[in-house]
């Protein structure tokens, strides 16, 4: 992504963010049921969405590394920098569920299908990025790192739906369902809930191109290092045969 | 691929027959960690017969660790991979073997476990064929995905962390499942059997296939 691009996409979903807070916070009403508690309805949905994005989006560049005719070292920097992001926004999606199922379910959490799945694919991201750490050639890693994010998407469609293929408490899909409708979500809820998805994807696109930048330069900077490596025992070599 | 596949299951199978690692180590292991559960549950009858499914399969769990390390080191020594890929062996091949060397073993673990949770934890079981049949596409599961995780930990310098941390998660599905089956065995009627059965299914063909697409770029340039 240009860099300019990025900026903009950084200010959109600051400006989207804040709307968000604004519009959830002070505009839109509370639930009958669930009174101040439903304005989690602007957080964790949209987290868990960007959540599913960063792994699909990991899941689709590892599968382009992995494809000879499509490997660029580029899909492999998309695919660390989305897993980061996805192991982020989807602890926050376990911090925040529990902060909205102490108050309205009476705990903090139960060994629901839904719960449990998220946290699976948490661990299981998580060791994507402890791979990552253990050494080995650039190549090895990324491919191999590759093949465990694919491996790893498997429990993604499982978390989402859980909810339909097992009783679970925790209630069905918000608005990822067939028909795309936020149920039961109607008015200026629905309009701050679709906002608040907008501003968690400018949010993701812009956390992924930031730190895509700062993996390419990274692998940019241990090349040049490399090199100059090289360059040097190679100047040793020209001045013992000066010498002799 | 399956003339391979025969070659590495047969070689897997008679280089853990010479060293008795199996036999000493790992259901000795098994043993004890099921003796450790007991303990750890107390000498409630009720409680130990209720926990006996769980109790069992976390055990063989375990035992998957030690398998699985065990059949990589095969293949970690100099020049293997590389000997392998100069005779044109098929990486799938290899991996049906390895994972198929894998499922004998935890078989074996498993009935040491199974007859053990019957004698000590007063396991009941009235339908014998949902244990044979969960047990079977458990064992495909596990040994699929421990063998696909193995091979990919195996060349890193933390491989004995890191297998645990990746496949544990990864395991959960099957053990759920094979547990509810197994705790449904002991009844003459139970529901939703079909649902874990399909799980369980579609864990084993789904990491089967993907160890088959895969094996060969973990093996490259290992």
């Amino acid at each position: 992504m240009k860099r300019h691009r990025l900026t903009i996409t950084g200010w959109a979903a600051a400006v989207t963010l804040i709307a968000t807070a604004i519009l959830g916070i002070l505009v839109t009403p509370q639930d009958v049921t669930q009174k101040e508690y439903s304005r989690f309805l602007y957080l964790h949905p949209p987290m868990a969405w960007v959540a599913y994005l960063a792994f699909g989006v990991a899941a689709l560049s590892s599968v382009l590394y992995l494809w000879p005719r499509t490997r660029r070292e580029a899909f492999d920097h998309l695919a660390l920098a989305s897993v980061e992001a996805g192991v982020l926004f989807t602890g926050l999606v376990l911090v925040t569920g529990s902060m909205w199922a102490e108050p309205v379910w009476g705990t903090y959490w139960v060994w629901d299908a839904r719960l449990t799945a998220t946290a699976l694919m948490f661990v299981l991201f998580l060791g994507y990025l402890a791979f990552r750490r253990t050494g080995g050639t650039k190549q090895n890693i990324a491919r191999r790192s590759a093949i465990v994010a694919l491996v790893s998407f498997i429990d993604v469609p499982i978390v989402h739906f859980s909810v339909l293929w097992w009783n679970t408490l925790h209630q069905g899909p918000s608005v990822l369902t067939p028909g795309l409708s936020a149920q039961g979500v109607h008015g200026s809820m629905a309009w701050t809930m679709l906002l608040s998805f907008v501003a968690f994807t400018l949010l993701f696109c812009w956390m992924v191109g930031r730190r895509t930048a700062l993996e390419r330069l990274r692998a940019s900077a241990g090349g040049s290092e490399l090199q100059e490596a090289i360059a040097a025992r190679r100047a040793e070599g020209t001045s013992v045969e000066v010498g002799a | 691929m399956f003339r391979d596949a025969w070659a590495v299951f047969v070689k897997d199978l008679r280089i853990e027959a010479a060293s008795r690692v199996g036999l000493w180590q790992v259901l000795p292991f098994a043993a004890i960690a099921l003796l450790l559960f007991a303990f750890a549950l107390g000498p409630s009858h009720r409680v130990l017969a209720s926990g006996a499914a769980g109790v069992t399969w976390v055990g063989v769990v375990f035992a998957t660790f030690l398998i699985v390390g065990r059949s990589q080191s095969i293949e970690a020594g100099a020049g293997i991979a590389e000997s392998q890929r100069l005779a044109g062996v098929d990486p799938a091949g290899v991996f049906l073997g390895k994972a198929g060397a894998v499922a004998v073993q935890l078989l074996a673990v498993e009935g040491l476990l199974g007859v053990g949770a019957r004698l000590l934890l007063d396991f009941h079981c009235a339908r014998w064929w949902l244990v044979v049949v969960a047990s079977l596409l458990a064992t495909i599961g596990l040994s699929a995905a421990g063998t696909l995780y193995g091979a990919l930990v195996g060349a890193t310098r933390a491989r004995e962390t890191l297998l645990p941390m990746l496949v544990l998660p990864v395991l959960v599905p099957v053990l759920i499942a094979v547990v509810r089956l197994w705790q449904a065995s002991g009844v003459a009627e139970g529901q939703g059997l079909a649902g874990w059965l399909s799980i369980l299914g579609t864990f084993a063909v789904i990491y089967t296939a993907a160890g088959i697409l895969f094996y060969g770029q973990v093996q490259e340039h290992s």
